[in-house]
């Protein structure tokens, strides 16, 4: 076995669909199981559900990779790329169950790789660039508080298959949650200067939290959240404010685009390649 | 009937045996993601498999793996499922298995938190870690993220060796 290239050894000597973390053409997440809607669900809403989760984690997980070579120290790298890592494996299940419920038979690639901004339906706060570190770890408390209230109350939905990738996600999203929860109380309460980037980066999320609490309501559970970690960190609760558009319904900022335009290029310029 | 419980027994035995890609310390047994094996009237040997965490990179891996070994054993006909309710918990690790992690220097979960929504904690919560080299329980976490989504990183105050720690999920 050769190790000159990592990518190389690890796909030296496996057939097509035993390769690792990289790639296009994956052996289906759900591969073996069991797929049929109950009856008392409606496939399309359960369809656009997972999706709309889907988009969100997938582009949180872009995001959240582009901090691997430029985070402040190599452990915050690790774990910031862990934590896509966790999103990325969410994203790739409710492709695979939307796929299934939708009646388009579309597996997770055909998701990612081949819809253009205004078919995401990623609330924008995820989309936005990731700014300083401190705009990273505010947005990633409130995302992640909102994710975990979300899928806890989702791992009792009546389709098996997304209250099972809930309840998985959920043990997932506490960890995030508490990583951010601790590094937004280490920077609020730390120097005049981390204090001051903390209170831009809430002022710079505010006008993208008014569309979290729309459609699926766990106001209440983030706000709990919120107010323990800025009452320990010194800063004050967020405010919303109001801005027109909503990611669930398609519109997008201008940032979404040239982060689809990274993420899908090689995949669009050669639509038959697998790697 | 005497032929097929001994014919699922050994399969059962065979999967069991297969490594985990990560931590080919442990089989997959050890680790509890190998969740069933047995086999149909036709013949087929049916194994489950579940994921440590959703973006577990090494599921297909896992699944080839199985199937390759049952091939090689004389089972034509293999049969991989992925189980993914109830989700796979830290406790799962066999205590064979956390001997083995261990012996190789990396500290074992303990108890993961019980069903149900948890509540954000934080008020620093120090559990015990004891080193696996030195066994001393004068230990500090470092990074909670490690080289695999599921170890966090680790340092002994006495012996100074940084080391690896299964996180409880």
């Amino acid at each position: 076995m050769s190790d000159d290239h990592v990518y190389l050894t690890l796909a030296e000597g496996h057939e097509d669909d035993t390769r690792w973390a990289y790639g296009t053409g994956f052996e289906d997440p759900l591969h073996g199981v069991h797929t049929t809607v109950p009856d008392d669900v409606d496939a399309a809403e359960l369809a656009a559900l997972c999706v709309a989760l889907g988009d969100d984690a997938l582009v949180s997980a872009q995001r959240l990779g582009e901090w691997v070579t430029r985070a402040p120290e190599l452990e915050e790298e690790v774990a910031l790329a862990n934590i896509g890592l966790d999103l990325l494996g969410q994203a790739r299940l409710l492709y695979s169950r939307a796929g299934q419920t939708d009646g388009t038979g579309r597996d997770e690639d055909a998701y990612a790789y081949f819809r253009d901004a205004a078919g995401f339906r990623n609330v924008r706060l995820a989309e936005l660039p990731n700014g300083d570190f401190a705009f990273t770890i505010v947005r990633l408390l409130v995302l992640s508080s909102w994710r975990l209230a979300h899928f806890e109350r989702l791992a009792s939905h009546p389709d098996p298959v997304l209250s099972a990738i809930a309840a998985k996600g959920a043990k997932e999203l506490r960890y995030h949650r508490q990583y951010a929860a601790e590094w937004a109380v280490r920077l609020g309460d730390g120097t005049d200067e981390s204090h001051r980037r903390m209170r831009r980066a809430q002022e710079q999320v505010a006008p993208y939290l008014g569309e979290l609490f729309t459609a699926f309501d766990v106001r209440q559970e983030v706000v709990a959240d919120l107010k323990q970690v800025t009452d320990a960190a010194g800063l004050p609760m967020p405010v919303y404010r109001p801005l027109p558009g909503c990611g669930r319904e398609g519109e997008h900022t201008e940032h979404l685009a040239p982060l689809l335009a990274e993420l899908q290029g090689i995949a669009r310029a050669h639509p038959e390649a697998t790697w | 009937m005497v032929t097929t419980l001994l014919d699922a027994r050994r399969a059962r035995h065979i999967a069991a045996q297969v490594p985990d890609p990560e931590l080919p310390m442990l089989t997959l047994a050890d680790l509890g993601v190998l969740r069933d094996v047995e086999t149909t009237e036709d013949g087929t040997v049916v194994a489950s498999l579940t994921p440590t965490y959703s973006g577990c990179p090494a599921m297909a891996e896992m699944r080839a793996d199985v199937a390759a070994r049952l091939r090689a054993a004389g089972y034509p006909r293999v049969e991989i499922r992925t189980v993914l309710d109830p989700p796979w918990s830290s406790d799962w690790i066999t205590p064979a298995g956390r001997a083995k992690l261990a012996e190789h220097g990396i500290a074992p979960p303990g108890p993961a938190p019980r069903g149900g929504p948890v509540a954000l904690v934080l008020s620093p919560t120090r559990h015990a870690v004891a080193c696996p080299r030195c066994g001393s329980a004068d230990t500090e976490e470092t990074s909670r993220f490690a080289a695999t989504s599921c170890k966090a990183l680790w340092r002994c105050r006495a012996c100074a060796e940084p080391f690896e720690y299964v996180k409880e999920i």
